[in-house]
């Protein structure tokens, strides 16, 4: 469901939809089990080259087994691993041409900022010439010349990261993994990071490989994104695809916010559907090309700011609408939530653009209003 | 308010450093006595320490006693390390429980039974005893208190470091070598040091496996007290006293050093 790029500048970078595409790394049906515990569970997943993908998941749902396992810190129990074609087993971590930013930094509290650095490369026997020349490029590209001749516990967290990033780009490795990257940074920092690490995959023409349980940072970096529980990818897309069209309410509800009415496909006509919601006692129309029958049970997922409130009722072709009354209102300066009853013991959001500077909402407490929204916006899930 | 100690600790204080040091500065101060009776002071003369540097006998039981320390400290301390890494890297293996029980053993069993075992050990195998007896004993029942240092000091140790040097190309011995080994360095250090003091005083251990001609220091004047106890006695155990507590100072001293350093770049990094 690639979309056209909106402007000549930008070429959209999707190889996922090109059949030709090789695979750079590839999950073939792998399982990894702990004793009794299923960590990861016949999973396939391929990522292509300079593709910035991300695992996402809560704890324990596998994302950091995986990439453990492509590092060669683990092994799988069955499946195989392929790089470039080529099937990992058997081949132990410190010859993987695959380098990992440890989620500790692990920086060599012993070594210097410079001897960090260089550590990779002293294995490699490289000749020192050539490690004094990459470790100053290293260091001048995350900015931390002045703090060579440092120690790890002279620098502060976010110069540590930045270290750590270093030493695991050093050896200009085929995939760089990275291991809940951010997660010790404060807000600011992390956000400048995300940014950086963005440009820098860009300019560096590499491979990234993400594990992080913070949505909003695998939405504003990754080019795909895994959504994983239990040690299954349940959906594998862009971060658009996954936001704007979830196929199951486990994604619908991990990433963003997002209003859930269950229901019975009452209707099906090509890609018009109709749901009949019973709390409602209502029929809400869909479009959507999906493969339900009539009878099936599903639910309508919509985003909180695709609906919209108004006193008088939306008249015209695709519009939902049924009545409310505001229950709460969270004002968050930017955006305002509303909390909207729809039914008994059933309220909804719907986030609105707060567009004047009026203090006093023209749409308050305990007002009767009209909620709607346009066939498009929602889309039904049936797992 | 009064932030002082009370008369109650203070007393209590002063009585237990008194129960444990006045023997010790006793036999400090009359090693600088004039007179050949230990117990009748006759004014202050280090002749003790010149005619202990005559004693032959005396010298060459100190030699042996350092040898042995140092040998047996060693190849404990390689061997405990090895032993502590084993027990905590491996998490599974059959019989782990047991071995981990049976480092400890050693600390807790009576050491007449640990010097007879090894000298009937060392019967059975018809080996002739002497130097490298008493080493190999000595490296057996220090070695335990090694490996319990050393474990220690790699339950805080951080795996991903190890994993961080393989994932750069490391392999895994060398990985021990330039970055396990110099962060478990401490504890190291100290399970030799304990190693080699366990070693210097052991009477009992020695005495069962000694042979002719490796009589170790604490063996000597044992056997020269039982004759009468010498202020020459007094002078060895004197020397001895200072080593040990110069060696205690300097480990303290390089250790706080090493904590107000890291405190102060700990201090820089975050002002920063």
């Amino acid at each position: 469901m690639a979309k056209k790029p909106i402007g000549p500048v930008r070429r959209a970078f999707a190889p996922w939809d090109d059949p030709a595409q090789p695979a750079f790394i590839e999950f073939r049906n792998v399982t990894k089990r702990f004793g009794d515990f299923v960590a990861v569970d016949d999973l396939s997943l391929t990522i292509y080259e300079r593709e910035f993908h991300a695992l996402l998941g809560g704890s324990g749902c596998g994302k950091t087994t995986l990439m453990r396992m492509l590092a060669g810190f683990e092994n799988p129990t069955s499946g195989q691993i392929f790089l470039e074609g080529q099937d990992l087993a058997g081949i132990p971590p410190y010859r993987r041409p695959v380098n990992m930013m440890f989620q500790s930094y692990a920086l060599f509290p012993h070594m210097s900022v410079e001897k960090n650095i260089a550590f990779g490369l002293l294995q490699d026997k490289m000749p020192k010439a050539d490690v004094d020349k990459r470790v100053k490029e290293m260091l001048q590209l995350v900015k931390l010349e002045p703090f060579a001749k440092r120690k790890p516990h002279q620098l502060s967290g976010g110069q540590k990261q930045r270290v750590a990033l270093a030493r695991s780009l050093a050896k200009r490795p085929k995939v760089l993994l990275l291991d809940e990257p951010l997660g010790a940074l404060d807000k600011k920092l992390r956000e400048e990071t995300q940014l950086e690490l963005m440009t820098l995959q860009e300019d560096l023409r590499m491979t990234f490989l993400i594990v992080t349980h913070d949505q909003e940072e695998a939405m504003t970096m990754a080019d795909r994104i895994s959504v994983m529980d239990h040690g299954r990818i349940l959906q594998n897309d862009t971060p658009a695809t996954i936001y704007e069209m979830p196929n199951s309410r486990f994604v619908a509800e991990f990433i963003g916010d997002i209003n859930i009415l269950e229901g019975q496909i009452s209707k099906k006509e090509g890609d018009q559907i109709q749901l009949f919601s019973s709390v409602l006692g209502d029929h809400l129309d869909i479009v959507q090309s999906i493969d339900v029958n009539v009878g099936d049970k599903a639910a309508l997922a919509i985003r909180p700011e695709k609906m919209r409130i108004s006193f008088d009722k939306p008249e015209g072709p695709g519009i939902n609408a049924i009545p409310g009354e505001v229950w709460d209102i969270a004002y968050m300066g930017d955006v305002s939530i509303y909390h909207i009853k729809i039914a008994e013991a059933v309220t909804v959001r719907s986030i609105v653009a707060n567009t004047t500077r009026l203090v006093e909402r023209p749409i308050t407490w305990d007002d009767k209003i009209w909620l709607s929204w346009n066939r498009d916006a929602g889309v039904i899930l049936t797992r | 308010m009064n932030r002082g100690p009370s008369y109650f600790s203070l007393t209590a204080m002063v009585l237990g450093f008194a129960f444990l040091y006045l023997p010790i500065v006793l036999l400090i101060i009359f090693s600088f006595n004039e007179s050949r009776l230990v117990t009748v002071w006759a004014g202050f003369s280090t002749k003790w320490y010149v005619e202990l540097f005559r004693n032959e006998q005396l010298l060459q039981a100190a030699w042996v006693t350092l040898r042995v320390a140092v040998t047996s400290a060693t190849l404990a301390t390689v061997l405990g390390t090895m032993a502590a890494m084993a027990l905590t890297r491996q998490r599974r293996f059959f019989g782990r429980t047991l071995f981990s029980g049976m480092i400890y053993a050693p600390l807790v069993m009576p050491e007449v039974i640990l010097g007879l075992s090894m000298l009937l050990l060392f019967v059975a195998m018809d080996q002739a005893r002497g130097f490298w007896t008493i080493m190999i004993a000595h490296t057996t029942f220090t070695m335990c208190y090694v490996a319990v240092v050393v474990q220690s000091r790699l339950a805080g140790f951080d795996r991903s470091l190890e994993e961080a040097a393989m994932d750069l190309g490391c392999p895994p011995l060398r990985t021990f070598f330039s970055i396990t080994l110099p962060q478990i360095m401490p504890g190291v250090i100290a399970g030799w040091m304990l190693a080699f003091t366990l070693s210097l005083d052991d009477l009992v251990i020695a005495s069962f496996t000694t042979g002719p001609g490796a009589t170790t220091l604490p063996m000597k004047i044992y056997s020269q007290v039982r004759l009468g106890v010498t202020p020459e006695i007094n002078a060895v155990c004197t020397i001895l006293i200072g080593i040990v507590t110069l060696g205690v100072i300097a480990v303290s001293i390089t250790s706080k050093r090493q904590r107000l350093q890291q405190e102060r770049d700990e201090r820089m990094a975050m002002e920063q």
